[in-house]
This record gives structure tokens, sequence and C-alpha cells, in this order.
């Protein structure tokens, strides 16, 4: 959709064309809901087509949807995703063998099988593997998927049901009658609408602060290395040894963890760049220490990604009292996965006010009612820019 | 607070965590050509400490990635053992010597693969360095300043049956030539007419390597008439190579199409060299988040630059063909490409790492390993996505995977973003770069990775951000057992 003519509204306007609020508006499309998703620039540009392409988030109220829909998703999509099913998670050391233990509880709890495995079980299941595998876990669910592949599927999908998507154009402003938003301000005029899906990311917090909605958020910038291509692996996906990632369908090892970098702000154009680190380094030692076997397989890019975190790390998805259309959306970092769940839960929030298959009662914004302005000072979820200001401000104090 | 008055920072976050360098400079030079060389000269001569590195002889796996240059597999045995072409590097650059006596601390056959310096959304660096490797290591080391001084790689254009060994670059074919003395070629068909097409004919003619012909699609030959006539080889102007075919030592012949009239000929050869253009390397600094611009006329995008090289970052200067090549016109390769892409079918392969085709990049097919497109997918292609908005090459390498692969798209960025301008009726100077990563040279895990993690990163590891709320069972929060499972969590998590 290009042009210079301020475009028509639409019955549900999403801000920000991520993996939630394109799930969501695909979702919404579907069922014939005139729906228009807007972007600062393309769609899935940012940490939705940068992560590790988890789909095993045994944590959310959301899990039994993401394990439901993954397998349908390229059938209902239309689209590859490159989804594929089962996780073994393995350590290298006790610790991490422990912990993954807790993990293998948690998923069985949800009623899905989950097999222990020996080092010999994992040198069977995962050619990468050496000496050094000890222990760990083979779920029965959960999986991965290529999220760059995916993001751009939800947006064709719901153009295909005739939803719109109208990239580079920043959303600048709200205008409001009474208690409802009737129009979303951007850089290409105002777009009237029914009802405002705020699904955008590290610029959340901003946007709904134009509403005098307080959506607390940090900004974070993380990263991940890749290798060239190996032979592809029964199962894709594998990580362990304190990573996140997975062999893409080509056979590339994509892997991420260790230490990120909080960040001030993040402009409402996106973040002004996404740096990665000599981290580099470490993550590729990371890789190499989980897979003895692909340490000749050279690296061949690493990258960043800017991601938001709640207070308390978890989702945000709500749908406002006041201003009552306006349903908000951060899935605080872990996204892509639970996305197929995550718009779902946002369609049911939209149309029917309430989400039809799970409580996510526990996600919604008034739990953060009386947080301390400075909790991220108090987090410790400050940059060193704004540490200089800190230190200086508690010297003079 | 702490007893220093610091607030506590977040023990999962980068701050403190990237390791010292072990050695320092007063200036980093990377790269040994004409700039290079000189300006690592004139610091050492006036007392500062100076550290030049540069990358050849090359690790023999990257000749055969075509990293830097298009070796097109016409490199001899010679190049697997790098160390004894150290003393050819090393004699073919006579400032070498002047620059070591000066004192210049000299590393041949090192490579810089990244390029680290505080900015924005970076700000966790205690100082600026440059990552490092060599065949067996990778270090990093700090600099007080940099001159990136990477020089320029070259254009490749593919036509059927350049992805077999004989065809090369012009650059590619100098370092096996002049560098390496280490060419396994004798019969070259050279592309192009201008200067760096005559070049690479006299290179070969000094040399004894037959120059069978030079080709130009355009209607006039681009270089000096006189240099060209001395060469004495047939000038074959309004043509384009439509098919390299060979054997298991790869091409041995080249048929031409005249664009004037259609007619073929076939010309025996074994090597192809193309000298269609030059592209800044500029890697390095991209990556590292310097401010890029597009010099249409002096090899498309390149570091913004004031008078003395200074760039967008601290500290860091751009010297040489980094910054631009002069005469190296961007709209000569498109005229190229647009010739090829007439003359030859949508088959023709753009990204040999990927498998990847000209057809297949128009048409958005995602690889072949995915299987056979589904109807929705088959309605899709470049020029509808481009009805959505601004094509971008990066957005496009993720759905066709042209420029995913281990050559780090130095066969495919240009021809990719040509292909992308051609097939939206889209100037080529509105497909923006494809963003460079580091390590900007493939390493091995085992050569890049930091083996020693200290404990202090390993005793503030975390998968991810180190938030014990965010894992509890949902079912749990809230409930009696949410303190043991935060409990549990907060101290067996970091791994």
């Amino acid at each position: 959709m290009t042009g210079s003519e301020t475009p028509r509204g639409a019955s549900v306007v999403v801000i920000g064309g991520g993996v939630t609020g394109l799930s969501a508006a695909w979702w919404l499309a579907r069922e014939g809901v005139d729906v228009l998703v807007l972007d600062k620039g393309i769609v899935g540009w940012e940490a939705s087509g940068r992560n590790g392409g988890g789909c095993s988030h045994y944590q959310s109220p959301l899990f039994a949807e993401e394990q439901r829909l993954w397998p349908m998703m390229d059938e209902l999509l239309g689209y590859p995703t490159e989804h594929q099913s089962h996780k073994i998670i393995f350590g290298i050391n006790q610790k991490q063998v422990d912990y993954y233990k807790y993990i293998a509880a948690t998923i069985r709890g949800h009623g899905h099988r989950v097999d222990d495995l020996t080092g010999d079980d994992i040198r069977r299941l995962v050619p990468l593997a050496g000496p050094n595998a000890l222990g760990g876990l083979y779920a029965h669910t959960g999986g991965q998927a290529n999220p760059q592949r995916t993001v751009q599927a939800y947006a064709w999908a719901l153009q295909d049901h005739g939803g719109r998507i109208l990239q580079h154009t920043p959303v600048i402003g709200f205008e409001r009658i009474g208690g409802a938003v009737t129009g979303v301000v951007t850089t290409r005029g105002v777009i009237g609408c029914d009802h405002v899906l705020v699904a955008a990311g590290p610029q959340g917090g901003q946007l709904m602060s134009l509403l005098d909605v307080d959506m607390p958020m940090a900004p974070a910038r993380a990263e991940m290395v890749v290798t060239e291509p190996c032979e592809i692996m029964p199962l894709r996906a594998v990580d362990g040894n304190g990573l996140y990632g997975r062999q893409t369908a080509r056979g590339n090892l994509a892997y991420g963890g260790g230490p990120h970098e909080w960040i001030d702000e993040v402009e409402p154009d996106g973040p002004k760049a996404r740096p990665t680190t000599p981290l580099v380094r470490n993550l590729a030692a990371r890789v190499a220490g989980l897979f003895p076997k692909a340490a000749h397989l050279r690296v061949i890019r690493s990258w960043a990604g800017v991601i938001e975190t709640t207070p308390d790390g978890r989702p945000i998805l709500d749908r406002l009292k006041d201003p009552g259309n306006v349903t908000v959306a951060t899935m605080s970092g872990v996204g892509f996965g639970l996305s197929p769940a995550s718009g779902h839960a946002l369609r049911d929030l939209i149309i029917d006010g309430t989400c039809s298959f799970a409580d996510i009662s526990k996600l919604g914004l008034d739990r953060f009612a009386g947080l301390e302005p400075d909790w991220r000072q108090r987090k410790g979820w400050f940059t060193e820019a704004s540490k200089e200001f800190n230190d200086h401000a508690a010297l003079a104090g | 607070m702490s007893a220093d008055g610091h607030l506590p920072n977040d023990r999962f976050s980068q701050v403190g965590r990237h390791p010292a360098p072990q050695k320092r400079y007063d200036l980093v030079v990377v790269g040994a050509g004409e700039a290079g060389v000189k300006a690592a000269t004139e610091a050492a001569a006036a007392g500062r400490s100076v550290l030049l590195v540069d990358e050849h002889p090359l690790d023999p796996g990257l000749i055969g990635l075509d990293v830097p240059y298009l070796f097109g597999g016409r490199a001899t045995a010679a190049v697997q053992t790098p160390s004894r072409l150290m003393e050819h590097v090393f004699a073919a650059r006579p400032a070498l010597e002047a620059a070591v006596e000066a004192g210049v601390e000299l590393e041949l056959g090192v490579s810089c693969w990244g390029l680290y310096v505080n900015g924005p959304n970076l700000q966790t660096l205690a100082s600026p360095v440059i990552g490092l490797a060599d065949l067996d290591r990778a270090w990093m080391v700090g600099f007080d300043a940099a001159v990136i001084a990477t020089g320029a790689r070259d254009l490749v254009l593919g036509f059927p049956g350049w992805d077999q060994p004989g065809v090369v670059g012009a650059r590619g074919f100098a370092a096996l030539t002049d560098l390496y003395d280490a060419f396994a070629g004798r019969r070259v068909v050279i592309l192009g007419t201008g200067e760096l097409a005559l070049a690479t004919a006299e290179t070969a003619r000094a040399r004894g390597i037959e120059v069978v012909a030079l080709v130009e699609a355009l209607a006039t030959a681009q270089g000096d008439p006189a240099r060209l006539a001395a060469l004495g080889a047939p000038v074959l102007l309004q043509t384009v190579p439509v098919k390299a075919t060979g054997g298991i030592d790869g091409v041995e012949q080249l048929t031409l199409r005249s664009l004037a009239d259609g007619s073929e000929q076939t010309l025996a050869c074994d090597t192809v060299v193309m000298a269609l253009g030059l592209v800044p390397q500029i890697e390095l600094l991209d990556a590292a988040g310097a401010k890029i611009v597009r010099q249409a006329d002096r090899g498309g995008f390149v570091p913004q630059v004031a008078a003395d090289g200074q760039t967008s970052l601290t500290g860091v200067k751009a010297l040489g063909e980094v910054t631009g090549v002069d005469g190296a016109d961007t709209a000569y390769g498109l005229a190229w490409m647009q010739a090829l892409m007439a003359a030859t079918p949508g088959d023709t392969m753009i990204c040999q790492c990927e498998d990847v085709t000209r057809a297949d990049l128009l048409d958005l097919r995602p690889p072949r390993y995915l299987g056979e497109p589904s109807t929705q997918m088959r309605r899709q292609s470049l020029a509808r996505l481009a009805e959505d908005g601004p094509v971008n090459q990066d957005q496009i390498k993720r759905l066709t995977r042209a420029c995913m692969g281990p050559c780090q798209a130095r066969r495919c960025r240009e021809q990719t973003a040509m292909a992308m301008a051609i097939g939206t009726d889209t100037a080529l100077g509105a497909i923006p770069l494809a963003g460079y990563r580091a390590p900007v040279r493939p390493l091995p895990l085992k050569v890049i990775g930091e083996t020693a993690e200290s404990p202090d990163l390993t005793n503030n590891w975390d998968v991810w951000f180190g938030i014990p709320d965010q894992w509890i069972p949902y079912a749990a929060i809230g409930t009696d057992e949410e303190p043991d499972h935060w409990a549990y969590i907060a101290a067996n998590k970091y791994l």
C-alpha cells in the first residue's frame, strides 16, 4: 500500500506489525473483521524476526493453545513457518542437568510426555553432541519455527483474508471523544477506528503514555550467533548449556544467551542501532561446548534485537477500561513462539472482551498500579548513560 | 545502594562483562595496502605504537569461500600452505619493509573480523576494540585510534555457468597473480573494457597468460583506446556471456552472444575474469554502526568521511579504496546486469551458497528444501511485495535466503540489489544496503570462541534476562507455591 492520500479507517487498527500484532490481525481478518496493521517500518523487522524461534513456553497460560496451534499453522496460514514439533534440552554440567529436570517437571505438569535423557541418549539423538553431554530432557511437545518466515506468513495470510498493512507509518497520537479512541494519528493523517490494539513492542509504553496510561517496560538489546549450515539433525529444536536457539531447516546453528544491555529509550521510528559486541566469542564457545562435533563450523554472522521487558518479565494482555476500546499487548520479550495463541487471546479480548480458552487475568496492566516511578533504577535495569546520572545524583544526595 | 554510592547494576547485563583486551596500541591499521601502510608508517615514525594487520596470506578455507575476493577456484595448491606465502606477500609490498623499520608491528595472515566502538545502544565497552584472528585463534586488541584501509572487492554478476571453477574476479585474479604467484589459469576471457579490465589484461600479458578476448555488453569500449589496441586481443562490443561450460576442473569454454544480431560464438578458455567493477569493503565499518552513504560513481555504499578520513565513529578513520573507488560507476555494473538478465534465463544462479536463482528471487520462492510452494505462496512475488512499501534487501534475504550463506554475500549482495531494482522498476540507489554483520570473516566456532569464559561471566550467565518471575509457572503465580518456585529458579537457573 503506497501513496500519499490518508488511508481509510478500519474497524480495528493494530499498531505494531510485530509477530503479536500480526497474529492478532490475522485472527481478526480470518473472521472478516476489517483490520489495518500500522508499522513504523517493515513488518516483523524487530525482535519478531530476530529471535531463537522457540515454541515451548511451559510457563505461560497460553502454553496449551501454543502447542495446539503450531502443528496446524502452515495449513492455517497457507505459508511455510518451518515449524517442527518436540524439543531436546541438555546440559554439559550437573547444575544445568538439575535445572533442566525442573523444566521437565513443569512440562509434565501440563500433561505432556517428557523423557529423561542420559549422555548416551543425547549422543544418539543429537549427532553434534559430544562426550561432555551429561543429561537432559526430550519433550514430546514444544518445538521451533523460523521467525522470519513466520512473520511474513502472518502478514500475507492476513492480507489474503482482506486485512491491510501500512508500513513506514509511525503513529504519533490518538484522537479521543469521550472515553473512546476514534482515530489514530499517523504521519499519513488520521485513521479512524472502532478499536485499537497497541502491540508496538518497546514503543508501546510511549504510545500508551499518549493515552495517559502507564505501561511499564524497559528496552534492552540481546545478541545471537549463526554458523554456516551443516548436516540436518533428526530433531533440530535442541538447546542447553545456557543457550536458547535451534538448528534451522537449512542447517545453520542459531543460538543466543548470556548478558544483554539495557537501553534508555527506543525512538518512535525504531532503535537507532542494533549493534553486537565481543560477546559473540562467548556465544561461539558455548555453542561449541554444546555441540563439540560442530566446532569446525564457521560463524557467519551475529545479530542483535531490541526487546522490551515488563517489571516482572511477564506479558501484558489486557483490554483497558479507559479508553474502553483499547487493547494492549506486550509479550515481554518472549513473544514469537506464543504468537499463534497470543493473537487468539487478543482477538477474544477485542471481540468478546474476555479470553475464551485460558485464564489470562494475571496478565493485566493493573498489577503494576503503585509501581515506583524509578522501578528501573531499583532493579538495576539502567544503561551506562543513565548510571552516570544516577551516580552523580547519589553522590550529590 | 552499594557502599560506594552506586546503584546496583543488573548482574545479568553486559556492564563490566566485556573483558579488557590483552594488548592495546595507539593506532591499529587494518589493511596493508598503500593507504594502510602509509598511515601506519607515519604514525610509527611520529613515535606512536602501531599495529598493522593484513589478512594475506589468507586462510585457504576463505579462498575456497571466495572471501574476500572472487578467487573462483583458480588458485594453485600453493595457497594451501599460507606460511610459505608469507614472503611472497611481504615481497609484493615493498613499503612494508620501511614500515617495519619505522617501528610498525606487522602481523600478516591475521584477519580483522570485528570493530567494536561504543555508540547508540552500545555503551558497555570499557574501550574500543577490534577482533583479530589467525588460523588457530582469535583475540581482541584495544586502540586509541584505528584506520580501516580494507580496500575494495570484486563486483560479481552471474551468468549461466558462473558457479563453477574458473570464473574469477579482477581482484581475485590480481591477488592470485601479484600477491601469491598462485594463479592456475592460462587462457582468460575478460568481461569488461574499463580501467579494471585493462589492468587485468596487462597483468595477464606480463605473466604470459593468454588474453583470448575482452567482452563488453555496452556499445563502446570503456577504457583507454591506445592501451586496448596495444593488447592486440579482440574486443567484442555489445556482447554478453550466455554460458560457461566445462568439466571437473571448471570452465573450458565460454559462449558469447552478440546483442546486436543475436549471433553466438564460443571461445576456448579456462578462466573468465569479471572486471566489471569494485565494491568498497565497508563491512567492518557498517557492522560497527558507522554512518554509510551511497556514492553511485565510486562503488556504491561508502562510509561518510571527513577530508582526513574521519568516520562517524570516534577514533576511527577510513582511508583508501574503502572510502570509494574512483571510476567504479555502479551504473556500468547495472547496465551489465540488465544486459545479462535480458540475455540469460531466470534459472541463472544468483546466490551460490543458498542455491537461489534470479527467478526464485523475483518470485520470492522459499528455499527448495521446504518443498513445493503452496497455492498462496505462488501468488506472491517481489513485485507484489513492493506494493506494500519499498523493497528492502534484508527482508528479501530472509524470505529467499539469497545473501544468507557462508560467503557472507560477497558473491551476490550487489547483483541481488540490482535484480531487485530491475525486477521492481526501482532506482538502484533506492535499495537499502543489506547490512553487514560481525564476524565479517567467517571463522570456525573453535577459532572465534573464547574458551576461557571468565568465572564472573559464568556466575552471571543466564539463558535470557535472569528474571525469576518470568519463568514461574502461570498457575503458581499468586499462590502459596510462588515463593518456592521463585527461590528455586533464582538459586538454580543461572547456567
